[in-house]
């Protein structure tokens, strides 16, 4: 069947094909990664030294609690959200998601969220200054009036999630081809298909959360307000609920990424399969009853903080179980070195390294001194940074040539990993130390002693965001310009998955519309 | 092959780098402490890192071991294996034995420093934005002999924080205990078991001293209870450790402990103090200006500005209704003693003393050109607190 699409604006304004709303979430999430981290070099700035330098504190705390929600809803989510547009479809020999429509909407609600969002920045009294983590009554009672407009915001994500979590359940339930059953999946859709598990069962949650602020800070409800017989730390046991699973639902589409990766590099089968789904599964499982990880200092009775510190260390077992998963498919293959690689092997190092320092909070009685220091800005930012960013940018490189039918730059790319190497771990890694040595959390300011480890993750900081600038140039490169060699269809030697074995490179708009036969 | 030489001085220089950071002079590791608690937690402390860098080398090695000998050109044949039950259950049992390893120490440790009985001394510890509170617990009915009082960040670390210039300034600020320093310490005797029982007037903070491994949320409308039993006298600096609002990296905490005799010297005449009452004397319009301006910047500043102009949600000072209008100071005096239900503004009368209010609101009518002429004495602000007002 002839491509046929409409021209200009409204093609992407009507869109319902997968391709083209997996293209718009990825340009969309790199553009507020852009945005995050420029909020991130504002605070490293005024970091770079002791005293207060170029913002108020109170603009301070606008920066770090924009810079964490754009982050975490605008960055990491829509970009595995559009990953999933544009692999799943073609991984499970689909021709389109499920539910192709809403698809579109679920999209385009997120530029409008964002725009909410990104607004409170201008409004009269400031933007949102109460961590991401935006504990009650601080943004309750003490919220400035750009609270509400947060909030509103915070509902249309969670209804884009929620709907583009939905497509990718019913896509993966309905829409297989024959033969493709669910234990034949590639590791990325049993990723995503339990992500999306994870995603309808607590945005509901969050959305909660933010509707009793609603309610307490404009029609007299006291939820979170002990004057009125309510309690503040019911807020906190709400929000981590939803928490502790979005951190998974950021980080499992990266596990199905190097899963994807690692063996077309070894060029030998994934180790473990089965094991690798159930313990994906049973990470899912465990992240619900450990939310109160996050909350040991609030006060909890003994049992409860044992329960919690106890679930929380089992989650290390299927974590290692996957790791040693990946390193037994390297073992004896037959490795190179691409880019795509080189980023999920630094995926899984810088990971794990997160995945420590994981264990050392669960421990609760030596979490009271981790606890809301730069150690836990450390770990997070392992698990995240080179945890589900390198993993989208190792996805990035890996499937650019599918999606665009042109190489890119493989010598710019080297440059590119070889550096963000050197300045994600220059910025990080000095936060373990400067967090043990007593630095809190969220300060614009800080002791002297903790001077030195705060440039170097300053230099580092700065690195970082000019990488990213190169990172745009690489993919301006092959995108726009349209330079770089042709790929091939196979794109990679020996490259396993539909799309590499029955679709050209670029994959046509539209695929599957016969299903393919499956061995 | 070059992958190699590029990783090897990635990591070389990497080391360098931090090591560089790690003089002696420089702490990077969390502290010991001061009590038993805390050494305990710092040996649990070390021990996970050991188990993490054990578990780190074997890993790592493996993998780096098979990213160089397994590399296409000196494997191009790659094996076939895609499973082995018996390695997937051994490195699923392994971790599992580990954790059991590390997890009880952890819960008796917990149990222990849960257990706040058989306390010697009781101290309230009461977050405010931006000060902490400290209110000893006596046990008598006696309001008047009562020990309390708050402890703010001390006016050199707010002028440094200020004039550290800006942009890059190169501006050095050499003070040890910047930022760690208050104008009233908490004072505790050495070698007694003291319970802190934590709670908050507004927002959740959090009491987080490093060297007695104690943290503990301030929540409002909730009272939570820690300890500490300090085995040496000496002065111990913390932190609020919970976002808080806009000054919340500028509210140290200071505790001094000290051995029992000097503390029952310092108790005796703080509770001297509190029974000699407050301090009502007749003032003179410049005593008062000069009192009002340092007190202004202690309590007031970091809201309304040193210009009295205030900033985003916190209301100009300069000129308004409420500080030059006609008939207007009533309800100024009525705003600071009781503050703004469900705002930041606090209520200041049972934080601050009758002549710390009666100087800072003459000097609100009468700086940054109000010049209103009010004089407002301690003893009138004295009748109002008691019910003489209104
Ligand atoms: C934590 C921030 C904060 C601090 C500290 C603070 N204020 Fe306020 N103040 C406010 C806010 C917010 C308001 C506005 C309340 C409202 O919405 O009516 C306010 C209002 C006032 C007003 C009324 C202004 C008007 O025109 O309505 C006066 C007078 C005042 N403050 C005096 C003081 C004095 C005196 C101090 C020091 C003892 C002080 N404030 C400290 C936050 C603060
Ligand atoms: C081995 C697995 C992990 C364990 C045991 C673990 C444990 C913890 C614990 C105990 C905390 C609370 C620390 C504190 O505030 O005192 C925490 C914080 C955090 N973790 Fe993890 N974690 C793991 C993996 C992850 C992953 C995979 C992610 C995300 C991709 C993640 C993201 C975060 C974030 C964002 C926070 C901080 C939230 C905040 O306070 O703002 N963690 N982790
Ligand atoms: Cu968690
Ligand atoms: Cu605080």
């Amino acid at each position: 069947m002839a491509d046929h699409k409409p021209k200009g604006i409204s093609r992407w304004l009507f869109t319902t094909n997968h391709k083209d709303i997996g293209t718009m979430y990825l340009v969309f999430s790199f553009i507020m990664f852009l945005v995050g981290g420029a909020m991130a070099m504002v605070i490293r700035a005024e970091l770079f030294q002791p005293g207060l330098q170029f913002v108020e504190p109170d603009f301070f705390n606008q920066m770090t609690t924009m810079h964490g929600l754009v982050m975490v809803f605008g960055a990491v989510m829509p970009a595995t959200v559009g990953l999933a547009n544009w692999l799943i479809p073609m991984m499970i020999g689909a021709p389109d998601m499920a539910l192709p429509r809403m698809n579109n909407w679920s999209f385009w609600i997120l530029p409008a969220a964002f725009g909410l969002l990104l607004s409170t920045l201008f409004m009269e009294g400031g933007a949102p200054n109460f961590g991401w983590t935006f504990y009650a009554p601080l943004s309750t009672t003490y919220g400035p009036e750009s609270t509400d407009f947060f909030i509103f915001a915070i509902h249309l994500m969670g209804i884009s999630s929620i709907m583009g979590a939905i497509n990718v359940i019913v896509t993966v339930f309905n829409m297989r081809a024959p033969g493709m059953t669910l234990m034949k999946m590639p590791m990325f859709v049993w990723t995503w298909l339990i992500t999306a598990f994870l995603l309808v069962m607590v945005m509901p949650v969050l959305a909660g959360a933010v509707t009793m602020m609603l309610t307490d800070r404009n029609f007299g409800t006291s939820f979170f307000d002990a004057a009125g017989g309510g309690d503040p730390v019911l807020f906190q046991h709400v929000f981590w609920f939803f928490g502790h699973p979005e951190v998974y639902i950021m980080i499992l589409p990266a596990f199905g990424i190097a899963s994807a990766i690692i063996p077309t590099f070894a060029r030998k089968k994934l180790f473990g399969y089965s094991s690798m789904v159930y313990a994906t599964a049973s990470i899912a499982f465990l992240s619900f009853i450990v939310w109160a990880h996050h909350m040991f200092t609030v006060g909890m009775p003994v049992k409860g903080e044992l329960f919690f510190m106890i679930a929380t260390m089992l989650i290390a077992v299927p974590t290692g179980v996957k790791v040693f998963n990946w390193i037994a498919t390297m073992w004896r293959g037959s490795i190179t070195y691409e880019t795509p690689m080189l980023y999920a092997l630094a995926f899984v190092i810088l990971f794990t390294i997160g995945g420590f320092s994981g264990v050392m909070l669960a421990l609760t009685p030596v979490d009271w001194q981790y606890h809301d220091t730069y150690f836990v800005v450390a770990h997070f930012h392992y698990v995240l940074f080179p945890g589900a960013i390198f993993g989208t940018m190792a996805a990035v490189y890996y499937w650019l040539p599918k999606w665009t039918g042109r190489m890119y730059d493989e010598k710019l790319a080297k440059w590119h990993f070889w550096l963000s190497i050197v300045f994600v771990n220059l910025t990080f890694f000095p936060m373990h130390f400067s967090g043990l040595a007593g630095m809190q959390r969220r300060v614009p300011d800080y002791a002297i002693m903790f001077s030195d480890f705060n440039m170097m993750s300053s230099i580092g900081a700065f690195g970082l965001g000019l990488m990213q600038l190169l990172f745009a140039w690489i993919l301006i490169k092959v995108c726009i310009l349209e330079k770089g060699e042709k790929a091939t269809d196979r794109v990679w030697e020996d490259a396993e998955g539909l799309e590499f074995t029955h679709l050209p490179s670029p994959a046509p708009y539209h695929t599957f519309d016969t299903p393919p036969k499956i061995d | 092959m070059s992958l190699f030489r590029k990783m090897a001085l990635f990591v070389a220089s990497f080391s360098a780098l931090l090591l560089s950071g790690c003089g002696d002079d420089i702490k990077y590791n969390m502290r010991e402490g001061v009590t038993e608690i805390s050494r305990e937690v710092y040996e649990l402390h070390m021990i996970a890192i050991w188990v993490c860098v054990i578990i780190g080398i074997i890993t790592f090695g493996v993998m780096f071991y098979s990213m160089f000998a397994h590399r296409k050109s000196k494997n191009p044949n790659p094996a076939k294996f895609s499973h082995s039950t018996v390695v997937e259950i051994i490195w699923t049992a392994i971790p599992f034995i580990i954790l059991i390893a590390l997890a009880v120490p952890a819960i008796g440790l917990l149990i222990k420093m849960e257990d706040a009985s058989d306390s010697e001394l009781t101290v309230m510890v009461k977050g405010y934005q931006w000060k902490w509170e400290y209110k000893y617990i006596d046990g008598d009915d006696n309001l008047a002999n009562d020990v309390r009082f708050f402890s703010n960040l001390d006016q050199a670390s707010r002028d440094m924080s200020r004039n550290a210039g800006s942009g890059f300034s190169g501006v050095k600020i050499e003070d040890e205990n910047y930022l760690l320093e208050v104008d009233n310490p908490l004072v505790i005797p050495v070698n007694k078991k003291v319970r802190f029982l934590v709670t908050s007037d507004d927002v959740i903070h959090s009491f987080w001293v490093p060297d007695f491994s104690v943290k503990k949320d301030a929540i409002p409308g909730f009272i939570n209870e820690v300890w500490a039993k300090v085995d040496e006298p000496g002065t111990y600096r913390g932190v609020c450790a919970e976002l808080c609002g806009q000054d919340h990296g500028f509210m140290p905490i200071v505790v001094k402990v000290l051995p029992q005799d000097e503390y029952d010297a310092w108790y005796a005449e703080k509770v001297a103090e509190a029974e000699a009452g407050p301090d009502l004397n007749e003032r003179t319009m410049s005593q008062l200006m000069a009192e009002g301006e340092a007190a202004y910047n202690t309590y007031c500043k970091a809201c309304h500005m040193e210009n009295g102009q205030g900033s985003g949600p916190f209301p100009s000072l300069v000129g308004t209704e409420m500080v030059t209008g006609e008939g207007s100071l009533t309800k100024h005096i009525d705003t600071v003693l009781n503050g703004v239900p469900g705002t930041a503004m606090q209520a200041f009368g049972n934080q601050l003393t009758e002549a710390e209010i009666a100087a800072i609101i003459t000097y609100e009518r009468n700086a940054w050109g109000n010049d209103t002429g009010d004089i407002v004495q301690p003893q009138e602000i004295h009748d109002i607190k008691n019910g003489g007002g209104e």
